[in-house]
Formats: structure tokens, sequence, C-alpha cells
């Protein structure tokens, strides 16, 4: 292992190579994981009358709520016209421009449809994105917008059912409620003779009754009309994992993986590139003990550096450190599986370029693929893939590494399990190419 | 060790690569202080054999013995099998360690005497020339004083003056006690530097005795490469 480790530093190239590659590729599929969208940018035009409000019932709604909603949906680039909006989209400044119009008022308390203007501008790809982030930025104002009005529409409902002293809005004082007419009409009916004016009034007091229940209904249909279905989320297996630390765990097993892979591979086909592999194990040393030591510093190193990795990242990323153990388990176990496909890869290979090439080759795509989510790809596709990855490493340590690090489910026993039998297949396949020295 | 005493006997020994055969029924001995060639074509099975000898490959069939069998053989195989990135003594120390040599620095030195390697001592094997590579290869072999060092065409990738000083150096070692066994394609160092001649073609042991005798054998005439010609298409080798 002193031998392996000189020639390591002498080099050096390599070893910047084999420490940095990894690093980048996991920065930057971290990143891409991690980052949230960002907020299309929306040249905005805004031609209602600043101040202008919606009158529901009693109630005004201020029309700026609707354009307050969609500026916190979208990052907005204020325009002054129409002309302005469309100068801004077609030189590249804005995505797309909204119009508000100035009838959206009329329309609005009229009970027409009001309508905004969308203009876009871009290639196909952008204009499908800018199109779907905007419609999402649309409906989330719309639904905001609607819940004001529905909430006055309420409001304005239940004064009309409870009544009240109404003045403060500017409405009549000491307004009887229509839930209470009922009672009033009751009590008038009681000094009543019998004959055709009781008669009415009995009529009208049973209206008032009917109307009463039927309008306390109706408020609460109003208030399910915005959301008619609400989405209650139930997690079956596992618990959440926070986006960012799930790619601060996929960052850390990419650098895992390409570590451990490429340093036993390399280091298992230099011993038959420098022809020595012949001269160690014909007497010197035996070939399980060859395939243990280049698996073990393969191991080690790819262990320090995911140890590393996750100390630094913690800088930026909270984690729980009280997991430090499990974090140790998993770094462990993955790196020794990674050390095992390296030597199985080294010692088929002839040729240290050979095995390199067959790492890289190799190790992206099994990276990639153990991300594919399901639903993502057809279902027997998607069974293939997870065959695929089920008998390689990668998928293993990420999820070992996730319960861990996110206490994510099958659960790190299961996982370093996993782990412990693929280092074993691959290393018992390592020593099948060992049987072959030229 | 007596002169005369075998350090290595080789027995009917045979080695199938499948449907091939590599070596078919090869037996012969060699003794301390002799420094025998082998010969033949390519494919003729030599490195195989050498290979069997040193331990590095097992045979189909037959036996090797002796003191310098298997294990205890020092071996230089073709390709110098060496670490291009670590110098020569830090080669010489690491495969002395491991050789399990006593007294490692003792060793050492001793090896960088002998191959004339002392000044470059200190240099990664990869700036060396071919002909140096290959003298720390035979060192490498050496470090643990072998009753037995075969070598595997050692002069194949060296110029004339190379040649002459691997030769020189072997043959120092073959008159201090060591049993040398080699394989090689250049006919005239055999006339030259060899005490014994082993011809071997398509597996098959076709001549084990002195240059002389094999040139006898040939019809006598001539140089020693046209005589091995004469002998192996008088065989039905050519």
């Amino acid at each position: 292992m002193g031998k392996d480790l000189l020639i390591l530093r002498r080099s050096r190239l390599l070893v910047g190579i084999l420490v940095v590659y990894p690093i980048a590729i996991a920065l930057l599929m971290g990143l891409a994981i991690s980052r949230a969208p960002g907020k299309p940018k929306i040249a905005v035009v805004d031609e209602t009358v600043p101040g202008q409000t919606i009158q529901v019932g009693g109630e005004p709604v201020l029309v700026s709520r609707y354009v307050e909603q969609l500026f916190t949906q979208v990052k907005p680039v204020p325009a002054a016209s129409r002309a302005q909006a469309i100068t801004e989209v077609k030189s590249g400044e804005a995505l797309a421009a909204v119009v508000i119009p100035r009838d959206i008022v009329g329309r609005v308390s009229t009970g027409s449809q009001a309508s905004v203007e969308v203009l876009y501008n871009g290639n196909a790809l952008e204009q499908s994105l800018v199109q779907s982030d905007l419609r999402s930025a649309l409906a989330q104002a719309n639904l905001g917008f609607s819940e004001q009005i529905q909430r006055a529409a309420a409001d304005a409902i239940g004064e009309l059912i409870s009544g009240g002293n109404l003045g403060i809005l500017g409405g009549p004082s000491h307004l009887v409620g229509l839930e209470q007419i009922p009672a009033e009409l009751r009590s008038i009916i009681a000094h009543q003779p019998p004959g055709p004016e009781r008669t009415k009034l009995e009529r009208i007091e049973t209206f008032a009754s009917f109307a009463s229940r039927n309008l306390g209904l109706s408020r609460n249909v109003l208030a399910t009309i915005g959301q008619p279905i609400k989405i209650q989320t139930t997690l079956l297996d596992g618990r959440r994992t926070p986006l960012d630390t799930f790619a601060v765990v996929v960052a850390v097993a990419v650098s895992l993986m390409f570590v451990g892979v490429l340093l036993a591979a390399g280091g298992m086909a230099l011993e038959r590139e420098e022809h020595t592999l012949a001269r160690l194990v014909r007497a010197l040393v035996s070939r399980e003990g060859l395939l243990a030591e280049k698996l073990l510093l393969a191991g080690v190193c790819a262990f320090v550096l995911g140890l590393v990795m996750l100390v630094g990242i913690s800088a930026f990323v909270s984690l729980d450190f009280s997991r430090i153990g499990l974090w140790l388990i998993a770094l462990a176990f993955g790196a020794l599986a990674f050390g095992a496909l390296g030597v199985a890869i080294g010692a088929l290979a002839r040729e240290v370029r050979s095995a390199s090439l067959l790492a890289f080759l190799l190790s992206l795509p099994l990276a990639l693929l153990a991300l594919v989510p399901s639903g993502a790809v057809a279902h027997g596709l998607y069974d293939v893939i997870g065959a695929i990855s089920f008998v390689f490493p990668f998928k293993a340590a990420l999820e070992a590494l996730d319960a861990a690090v996110n206490r994510a489910s099958p659960g790190l026993a299961i996982s370093v399990l996993h782990l412990l039998v693929l280092t074993a297949l691959f290393a018992g396949l390592a020593r099948l190419g060992l049987r072959r020295l030229d | 060790m007596s002169a005369s005493a075998p350090a290595i006997v080789v027995r009917g020994l045979a080695k199938r690569f499948g449907e091939r055969d590599a070596l078919r029924g090869v037996s012969f001995e060699v003794r301390a202080g002799e420094l025998v060639a082998i010969v033949g074509p390519n494919g003729a099975g030599k490195t195989t054999l050498l290979s069997i000898l040193v331990g590095a490959l097992s045979a189909s069939a037959g036996t090797v013995s002796g003191p310098g069998a298997g294990a205890a053989a020092g071996w230089a195989p073709q390709q110098p099998a060496v670490y291009t990135k670590l110098s020569v003594v830090e080669n010489l120390a690491l495969f002395a360690r491991l050789e399990k040599v006593t007294d490692i620095e003792a060793a050492v030195q001793r090896m960088l005497v002998q191959t004339g390697l002392h000044d470059r001592a200190g240099e990664r094997v990869e700036r060396l020339s071919g002909g140096n590579r290959q003298r720390l290869n035979v060192a490498l072999a050496l470090l643990a004083d072998p009753p037995l060092l075969a070598l595997d065409e050692p002069t194949s990738a060296l110029d004339p003056g190379q040649r002459e000083r691997v030769w020189e150096f072997v043959g120092g070692l073959a008159r201090g006690g060591t049993a040398v066994l080699y394989s090689t394609h250049h006919l005239g160092e055999v006339a030259r530097s060899s005490t014994r001649a082993i011809v071997l073609a398509d597996g098959e042991l076709l001549f084990d005795g002195s240059p002389a005798e094999l040139m006898a054998a040939a019809g006598g005439g001539g140089d020693f490469e046209g005589a091995f010609v004469t002998f192996l298409r008088n065989k039905g080798h050519l």
C-alpha cells in the first residue's frame, strides 16, 4: 500500500483529476438538483387606475391585489404601456409580458369574465418553459384574487343573514338579519287573529326561514368554490427528504463512486500494465491479498474524500451531526463496494487507460440511471433501470447515505447489507479476472 | 551446492491451452553454474515453459522439482516487471521486502553494484533506457540469491552494446554458481555465451546439448544460425 501511495503521490495530474473531477461533477449535479427553478422575468403592464376597487356587496376589493399576487409569482419588469412591454419582450429583457387591461374592474363588477393579455417571444423551448411557468403564476394570482372576492362575498352574505350595525361601511344602521326575521314574524303572528292576514304572514315567515337556511348554505358553498378539493399529502414509506440535503447525498455518492472506482481500477490495472502482476502473485503476494490491498486503498481514499465533502458541505447545508456515526458506516460500506467494482474492472482490463475509460463509461450512466424517478419513464423501462441499478453499488450507496444523513427509507441496515453483497460479488469477479496473469 | 547438483529437474512437462498443446512431454535438467539457452521459433512454448518452471503458470501434466523450482527461482519476465514511477532503489527495496530478505539495505547495495546501476539508484525507472530497465529486471530476480535464474528473452529490446553488458553480468552469475536458464532469438549469443542449448518447437523438445553438438546434428558447416535453421528443417518444423 505504501508503494501505491508513493506512485499516487508522483502522479499529481492523475490525483488532481481524481479529486477535482468528481467534486466538480458532484457540485454540478447537486446544484442542478437543489436549485429551485428561477421565477420567469415578465413585463407587467397595469392599465388599471391606482386604488381602483371592485365592490362585492358592501365590501371593496382592491384590483391592485391581483397585480401584487402576480408579482409574487414572477420576476416582474414594470412596463408603462403595452408597446413598451412588447419592446421588452422582443429585446429579450423579459421572456413574456402580461397586460392587465383598464376594463378589468368593469368586467369583474358586472359579472362578465375579465381577461389579461399574455405576449410571448423566443424559441420553442423558451416558449414552452415560460408558458408553463406563466400559466402557473397566473393561476396562483387568480386563486389569490378570487379568494379575496369570495371572502368579501361571504362577508356580504353573512351581513344579510345576521344583520347588525353596518354604518361604519356606509351601510344602514341596525339592519335586521334574515335569520332574525322568522322569530320576529312568529311573535307578530302569535298576536294575529286567524284570517287571511295571518295566513299571509305565515307564508312570509316560511319563506324567511327557508331563505335564511339556504343563504347560510350558499356562504359555505362559496368558500369551497376557490379550492373545491383540498390536497392532503401523506407519505406512505420513509420520511420526506429535503431536496437540498438529498442533493448533498447525491454529490457525496457521486464523488465516493468516482474516487473508489477509478482508483481501484487504475491501481489494479497498473500491476498488469507494469507487468508486475505475475511477479507479485507468483510467490510474493496472494491474489486475494493484492485485491484486498487495492480495494482497501481505494476505499480509504474514497471514504476520506466523502467525509471531507460531508463535513465541508455542512457549512452551507444544515446536517444533523448527531448522526455522524451512521454517516461513517454508510461512507465506509459505500466506499468498499465502489472499490470492489473498481478492482473488478481493473482485473479485467489490460492497461490503466482502458480501465479508467471503462470505469468512467460505466459509472456515469449508472449514477444517472439510479436517479431516474419512478413515473418518469415507462413502467417496463423503469423495471429494467431498477434491475441494472440493483446490481451496481451506486443506488445502494446513495440509499445508505440518504438513510444515514436524512433518515430516508429503505433504512441503513438494508442498504449496508446490499452493499456488502455487491462488494463480495465484485471482489469475486475481480478474483476470477486475476486468474489470467498476462 | 556442488557443481554437478541439478538446480531444477523437469520431467514430462505438458501444458494445454484449450485444444492447443503448448508443451508436450518436456524433460531436462539444469545444473548449478550452467548457462542454458532455450531456442525455438515463435510459439514454440519457450515463455510457457519458463513461466511453469518459476511457478507463474501451472502445468497440465509432469513435474518440476529441485532447489531452484517454482517460487525459489529468480525470474525476469520478457517485459521488465518494474514500477516505472518508483526509482531504481525503491523498486529494489520494495521487492527485497516482499521477498522477505533479512538485510534489505545490503541486498539493495549488492544489486546496485552487480548491475552497475549505482549511479542511477535514485532515478525513476521511467527515465531509464531499455537496457538499464532490463538490468533492473534481472536484479529484482536476484534479490533473494536464487539457485536458478530464469530469463525470458532478456536482450530482445537491447542494442548490441547493451546486450554485451547483460551477458557479461549473467555470465558472471553463472560462473558464481547460479544456474541460468534463458530464452532467446539471438542465436549468436547462444553460440557465444551458453554452455547448453535446448531446442523447442511446437511444444516439443527437439534437442538438448551444447551449441557445438547442435551444429553437428545439423550437419556442421556454416554459422550457428544456419545450423539451427537446417536442424529445424530436418525435423520438419520449418
